[in-house]
């Protein structure tokens, strides 16, 4: 009797031991196809103006519900340019901040300011709309863009980028707002990155008679540089899709201005303001393509950041 | 010589030469570990030193706390004096900076920065010296040349530090410390990642060295220490047990201890 | 050139100003928060206590209300969306953590997840409409809480594989010695080693996914009414606070501030009790 039991216990366990790797190897598969099913529903949405207007839809700037004529221009250029906005105030101040953490602090103060920080990433982007619009903003109207215009907006070249009445919401808000954004996770790459360093090799430095600010420049930062790079790109990855924050403070305007201070648009804007209102094929389509673009190219960036980011950790022999 | 206050450890007889640096009753500790007990020694000047002992004894311990390493690091701290020139390096209230630029150190693994050989040396120079492109290029050949890389790597100044090899990046990170001009050189272990013919062309850069520097080097292997050194010092478990001219303690040691641990009978 | 004095005060000039200006940097970015935080609480904080706000609809523009609807609407997606979510990223995480030490398809795998992870969530959105909504013909909950669970996903599947690849190999082999089949060993053992790393992760994704609004723009919508009709579109916090905060109304404002300050608290305890949980596993 007990022979019997045992051999079919033993002949039971292949099958459970096959089903569940077969289980947990379907649903890593799923992930696969999850990323594959966005892109091609993406494309099968967008098709009647992926057909209509072929390339051509990336740099038309029309945008007409009426004659249904649409491109994504405006869009675009709003996400790039508040996208690289927050990224040239976003990646000194995430430098300042981790070089600070990793180099200054004492250690007591270090796990509470890096809580601080890593809670500006918690706060919902819904909350940095709100404050934005309501909060910022008339702030940002009434002081500092008259300070700007009168400081800047006189200069040759960049003097373009601050011309305009002051209206507090525009592109040079939403940039702003998106630094704040992205910096908490720009600072925490940096963070990883400058604790990857071998403290020999900044011992040799300090050992010559550095400072702490030479060490950083001329051996740490050289040092982690792809992985900085990964870690700014991952920024920048968060900083094009941010679409609540964005849409609070961006002023909803297809037009394309040289002002920062004047109102546009981007992608994720258009589509958080426009899609459920949206009527007829094209308009919809035209929508849609605007996401797929999105999704490209925020899916391209956020790669290239984790190959940069796995080429230093497996330099270092450990995961990021 | 001043005469020191408790002479733990017989001292060798240095009367003929000038002591570059003086350890007087130095204590360190890691937190709450006392790791050096009231070390007291003379390194001679332009001559090399060396600390053997097991794992563990404090030798690496003692060395940094030569240039002030261990200021980096809030959790260690020494007590006591280390004399150089008459300033107390623990003590002085001068930047460690300017310290560290006379005391250079070599350590287990040639570190070479992100740069190319040429910024490597021309690094530490340019801390202290706004030398012109000729002078800084004849330094950086000057200290190449002493570390005897200068006809390896001529051709390929511009070439990153790391692409060198084991050997060759070590030498690299020995001209990189005395192209600032140090008194003192620090060599922690500086063999332990080479190969044998890398090490013997760095022992006997050592031998060279010592006309211009004076040299403390930490080694785990008592023939190099034999091989190199005119003067060392045994330590055990962060207490300095005897201290001799190097001929005297590998042929007549005066303590038990000393002929255990040099004769293999543990460590 | 310059004296060996005067290059030496330059560089501490430069140090010192670099570091000061690190200092600024962090200066900078507690500023922004304590000012957000800040004001959540002065605008919010009124109406977080009252009574109101918990018991009654939300109201047409004019007349008191709360928002009763928009939380247990939130409530329910949520966690709908996690129910969902939670047991996809675990299973396909124990596969990377415990399958596939080698292989193309776990490091492919983990590579794409990190990118999901990162995604805009808005495009979630639009895929769910795309193949759901769209199909079926109407908004619900269901697609709204499917949005939310296909961010769930790569956030547990992330500090799943994470979590168990902390449990030490000793602890396997132990029960692999035992005569232990592999599922059996990962199902009793290992997870029940990680389960509080596991947990922490669902914290973190539950936290995320809270404050979430573009991916229930399109999928979940809103409802004036109350309703927990999964097949209909439910009011829920963030799409409430969006319509509200963008609306002339003064009393829709408020009722927007008060709930951008309760979802605000939420996702931060939340995240507290996360950190709490991953402190005592690690």
């Amino acid at each position: 009797m007990e022979a019997v039991q045992d051999s079919r216990r033993i002949r039971s366990a292949p099958w459970q031991e096959t089903a569940f790797e077969w289980l947990t190897r379907g649903f890593a598969f799923l992930v696969f196809c999850i990323l594959a099913a966005i892109l091609v529903s993406l494309v099968i949405g967008g098709q009647a103006t992926l057909a209509k207007y072929g390339f051509s839809f990336i740099w038309s700037s029309e945008w007409n519900p009426v004659t249904q004529e649409f491109g994504a221009l405006v869009p675009i250029f709003g996400t790039l340019v508040t996208s690289a906005v927050a990224l040239l105030i976003g990646v000194p101040v995430s430098f300042g901040i981790a070089l600070f953490l990793t180099e200054i602090s004492p250690a007591w103060l270090k796990r509470p300011l890096g809580t601080a920080i890593e809670l500006l990433a918690a706060i919902p982007s819904i909350i940095y709309g709100m404050w934005g619009l309501f909060v910022f903003a008339p702030i940002f109207q009434a002081h500092v863009q008259p300070a700007l215009v009168r400081s800047l907006g006189g200069l040759p070249g960049i003097g373009a980028l601050f011309e305009g009445p002051p209206i507090g919401i525009g592109m040079l808000t939403a940039g702003l707002i998106l630094s704040i954004m992205v910096i908490p996770f720009i600072t925490a790459v940096m963070r990883d990155v400058f604790e990857l360093v071998p403290p020999m090799l900044k011992e040799s430095a300090y050992g010559l008679g550095a400072t702490t600010w030479e060490v950083v420049w001329h051996v740490v930062l050289p040092y982690t540089k792809v992985g900085v790079i990964g870690g700014i790109m991952l920024g920048l990855g968060r900083a094009l899709g941010e679409t609540m924050a964005v849409t609070f403070v961006i002023g909803n305007a297809h037009q394309l201005a040289a002002s920062l201070m004047a109102p546009g648009n981007s992608i994720a804007s258009a589509l958080a303001n426009e899609f459920t209102e949206a009527v007829g094929e094209v308009y919809f389509s035209a929508l849609i393509e605007l996401g797929l673009i999105l999704f490209l190219i925020t899916t391209l960036v956020l790669a290239l950041s984790k190959v940069l980011l796995l080429s230093l950790a497996g330099r270092e022999g450990r995961r990021t | 010589m001043k005469p020191l206050k408790v002479q733990a450890v017989p001292q060798p007889d240095v009367a003929e030469l000038k002591a570059k640096l003086s350890v007087r009753q130095l204590n360190f500790y890691y937190g709450g570990f006392h790791a050096l007990k009231n070390i007291t020694m003379e390194i001679p000047e332009r001559r090399v030193t060396a600390f053997i002992g097991p794992s563990g004894c404090g030798k690496s311990t003692l060395l940094r706390t030569f240039n002030r390493m261990y200021s980096l690091y809030p959790e260690q701290r020494a007590e006591g004096e280390i004399l150089m020139d008459g300033e107390n390096l623990i003590t002085t209230r001068r930047d460690v900076s300017l310290i560290r630029a006379k005391i250079g150190m070599v350590f287990q693994k040639p570190t070479p920065f992100p740069m190319s050989i040429y910024e490597n040396i021309a690094f530490g120079v340019r801390l202290f010296e706004g030398l012109s492109r000729r002078e800084m290029d004849d330094r950086v050949e000057w200290a190449l040349a002493r570390a005897a890389l200068w006809n390896e790597v001529k051709d390929k100044l511009s070439q990153s530090g790391q692409s060198l090899s084991g050997g060759q990046q070590q030498r690299l990170c020995i001209a990189r410390g005395i192209a600032i001009k140090p008194e003192v050189l620090l060599l922690d272990e500086p063999c332990s990642a080479l190969d044998p013919i890398s090490t013997a062309k760095v022992e006997e850069l050592i031998h060279e060295l010592k006309a211009d520097y004076t040299v403390v080097i930490v080694t785990h292997n008592m023939q190099q220490a034999a091989r190199v050194s005119d003067y060392t010092a045994y330590m055990y478990l962060g207490e300095l047990i005897e201290y001799d001219v190097t001929d005297k303690i590998f042929i007549k040691p005066k303590k038990a201890q000393t002929e255990d641990y040099i004769t293999g009978r543990f460590g | 050139m310059s004296s060996p004095e005067a290059l030496y005060r330059s560089r501490k000039r430069t140090n010192f100003a670099m570091l000061a200006i690190s200092a600024l940097a962090i200066a900078f970015g507690l500023f922004w928060l304590a000012w957000i935080l800040g004001t959540l609480l002065y605008e919010g904080g009124h109406a977080l206590a009252r009574a109101a706000l918990y018991s009654q609809m939300t109201p047409p523009p004019g007349s008191d209300g709360g928002l009763a609807n928009a939380i247990a609407g939130s409530l329910i997606i949520v966690a709908v969306g996690t129910v969902v979510g939670t047991p996809v990223g675990v299973l396909a995480g124990t596969y990377l953590a415990e399958y596939g030490r080698t292989g193309w398809l776990a490091a492919a795998t983990r590579f794409l997840n990190d990118v999901l992870l990162s995604a805009p969530s808005i495009v979630i959105g639009l895929f769910v409409y795309s193949v759901y909504v769209a199909r079926v013909g109407h908004f619900s909950a269901w697609a709204g809480s499917l949005a939310l669970a296909l961010i769930v996903v790569p956030v547990v599947v992330r500090t799943t594989d994470d979590m168990l690849k902390l449990v030490p190999n000793s602890l396997r082999e132990a029960a692999m010695a035992l005569g232990c089949p592999t599922w059996k060993m990962i199902t009793t053992v290992t997870y029940r080693a990680a389960r509080t790393g596991i947990l922490t992760g669902v914290l973190l994704a539950v936290a995320r996914i809270s404050g979430e609004t573009a991916p229930l723009l399109f999928t979940a919508l809103s409802n004036q009414f109350w309703s927990t009709d999964l097949n209909a579109p439910m009011a829920n916090l963030p799409v409430v606070i969006f319509q509200f905060a963008m609306s002339p109304y003064e009393d829709w404002h408020r009722l927007a501030w008060g709930g951008a300050a309760l979802i605000t608290l939420a996702v931060l305890v939340l995240n507290i009790l996360a950190r709490a949980l991953f402190r005592k596993a690690a």
